[in-house]
């Protein structure tokens, strides 16, 4: 059992940051806070992807200079890319829209710059 | 005309994206070369779905390996996995590719006149082509990761659009609201697929679905995917960003992003028929479906009646109709493999997608009508409104047809789906189908209300001079309401040749995994 945890660490990790931003996202009202827990459950779920990505006794697989043994599939780590490339597209755009709600209401408040209600 | 059949897939997702970075730089150079470049390229995506439909009806499954040296070549060289991105075209695939390409086409005609006030026009028909691909690709595809990509293709053009209006305070605050929604449901979603690929090694739906087990591991990843489709369509208790958003984009692009929470809906019937098919504890998730169908339904039309808003009032409308078709597809999830499928539990689900074919034509045709009266008006209050009908007389018609639809009035197409869901959903429950009928009713109510306020009634003085909506708008909502005439005088034609196949494609999950694992010939 113990010497299973060493390997299971990342998984921890991840959870942790997917529980951590989750508590963010319901809890915070500074519309800043809320996209940095966007910005931790989309490093939790992308270390979740490259942490499935190792195998015990596989390779990186890099070609060049490649050691003798088995490579590990490279699927993951080309998801993560993706994930990472789209979450810097959807960090970018969140902010641009906070700095615009600031503008036309003056606060980070959710509270206080909603408009609409019922 | 063979090769554009056989490469017609990547085609219709493929056009729209490289259209949507040329016109950025044919707009630079004129206004009228950029607009005719949109909406050729949206006409020809429209024509290839429409002979990529019919070579469906005649071959079955259209598959599209990229990459490969033949398009059916899915596992090269007797390979055990799939290892190529694939796209995956079968009947009710391409029933969404038909409902999307009509509803993109309309869409564009109308922002002609609609958006020709603001600014910016450039970068707002670059997003409207890439939401155009994020659907189609959404719909295609036969591969979980992929459906992830496009989601966020969809969803990031789509929160983009909803705040163009960035001089409106709550134009942006809608976007906000609906990218931090698609963000949450796309991670979450991201983390199903994760689980998934921890135990299979494959993202390919049709292999998933070939080597599932139904472990708790998979348990837990169809409860993510669940969870997170369903934030997407605003089922009830996660509905409350919807009206929000909704109501503050431009009409033309609500009723865009009315058929992107239907692709969404179509991912989860993918999901739970296609992918959990043959494994699925059918009648637990069955009822989960039907339960959170009929509360969304109730809660929709009861937050519409006492809107003032008009596109929110319409908005919740979406959010009620979106029930019907849970409610139906949910009944037939929940007798998949039983005896009963035959005997009500198809038609369930045909009146079901039946329904979405028939929403995705009324509900933006009614969004496009009020952006009509928002156009003329400058409000979207209905209480600011009335006596539009003298002046708008093109619209008053349009809005009389959707109206009747929604509310399922005999002749037009909205009974027919109704009737079929009615029919088969009261032999599995009666009480369920009840409900059903309860919420048609206030739905006429409620819309009939909206009608009288803004269109009967003396003349206003402050809207003396307004004028019907210029044409491009007219063309746009004509297609959609020709559409809908077409399908209430052939609803039998549409039911038995789009509507069943699609139904059949959903419960025959075997052919949809054979389209993959099949393909192993050099």
């Amino acid at each position: 059992m113990m010497e299973h945890i060493p390997l299971n660490f990342p998984f921890l990790a991840a959870a942790l940051l997917v529980g951590v931003s989750f508590y963010i996202l319901i809890f915070k009202r500074n519309l800043i806070k809320l996209i940095m827990g966007i910005g931790m459950l989309a490093s939790g779920v992308n270390l979740f992807l490259v942490a499935l990505g190792y195998r015990a006794g596989g390779n990186a697989p890099i070609y060049t200079d490649v050691p003798e043994g088995p490579m590990v599939l490279p699927v993951p780590q080309a998801l993560t890319l993706t994930s990472i490339v789209i979450n810097v597209a959807v960090l970018a755009l969140m902010l641009t829209m906070v700095i615009l709600i600031y503008r036309h209401t003056g606060s980070l408040d959710s509270e206080k710059s909603r408009k609409m209600k019922g | 005309m063979v090769a554009l059949i056989t490469h017609s897939p990547i085609l219709i997702i493929a056009i729209p994206l490289v259209a949507a970075f040329l016109t950025p730089l044919i707009g630079m150079a004129s206004k009228k070369a950029r607009n005719a470049l949109v909406i050729v390229s949206l006409a020809f995506v429209a024509f290839l779905v429409i002979i990529l439909a019919r070579d469906i009806s005649i071959n079955g499954i259209h598959i599209y390996t990229l990459g490969a040296t033949s398009p059916e070549l899915t596992l090269p060289g007797g390979a055990m996995v799939p290892i190529r991105i694939i796209l995956e075209v079968d009947a009710m695939s391409i029933f969404m590719g038909i409902i999307w390409a009509t509803v993109s086409l309309a869409a564009a005609i109308f922002s002609l006149s609609h958006m020709a006030g603001e600014t910016g026009q450039n970068r707002f028909y670059t997003l409207l082509l890439l939401m155009v691909t994020g659907g189609f690709g959404m719909m295609f595809t036969g591969d979980l990761f992929n459906l992830f990509v496009f989601l966020e293709i969809a969803s990031i053009s789509g929160a983009a659009l909803i705040a163009f209006r960035t001089r409106f305070a709550d134009a942006v605050e809608g976007g906000f609201k609906y990218i931090v929604i698609s963000a949450v449901a796309g991670l979450i979603f991201l983390f199903g697929v994760g689980l998934l690929y921890a135990q299979y090694n494959s993202l390919n739906i049709g292999f998933l679905a070939n080597a599932m087990q139904y472990s708790t591991l998979d348990i837990i990843a169809l409860t993510l995917f669940l969870m997170s489709l369903t934030i997407k369509t605003g089922m009830v208790p996660l509905h409350m960003w919807y009206p929000d958003s909704y109501t503050v984009a431009p009409a033309n692009i609500t009723a865009m992003l009315v058929i992107t929470s239907h692709a969404c809906m179509y991912a989860v019937f993918r999901i739970c028929f296609s992918l959990y098919g043959g494994v699925l504890d059918a009648s637990v998730v069955g009822w989960i479906i039907v339960i959170i169908g009929l509360l969304t339904m109730f809660v929709g039309v009861t937050m519409a009646v006492f809107q003032t808003d008009v596109m929110r009032f319409m908005s919740y409308h979406a959010i009620s109709q979106m029930g019907y078709m849970w409610l139906g597809v949910g009944v037939g999830l929940a007798v998949l493999g039983n005896p009963a499928l035959d005997t009500y539990g198809r038609d369930a689900i045909s009146g079901g997608i039946f329904h979405i074919l028939n929403h995705a034509m009324y509900k933006p045709l009614l969004f496009m009508t009020a952006g009509a009266l928002f156009h003329r008006t400058g409000t979207r209050d209905l209480n600011k409104m009335g006596g539009l009908g003298h002046n708008m007389k093109f619209t008053l018609i349009l809005y009389i047809i959707g109206t009747l639809s929604i509310a399922g009035i005999p002749p037009l197409n909205g009974f027919a789906s109704k009737f079929l869901i009615y029919e088969s959903v009261y032999q599995f429950n009666p009480v369920l189908a009840v409900v059903a009928m309860l919420v048609s009713i206030i739905t006429l109510a409620s819309f009939t209300k909206a009608f009288q306020s803004a269109f009967t009634g003396p003349q206003l003085p402050e809207y003396k001079d307004v004028k019907e909506v210029p044409k491009p708008m007219l063309i746009g909502m004509g297609i959609l309401a020709a559409a809908i005439i077409f399908t209430s005088i052939f609803p039998g034609l549409v039911v038995e040749h789009i509507v069943n196949p699609a139904t059949d494609a959903l419960i025959n999950q075997a052919a949809y995994v054979n389209g993959i694992m099949g393909g192993g010939m050099p």
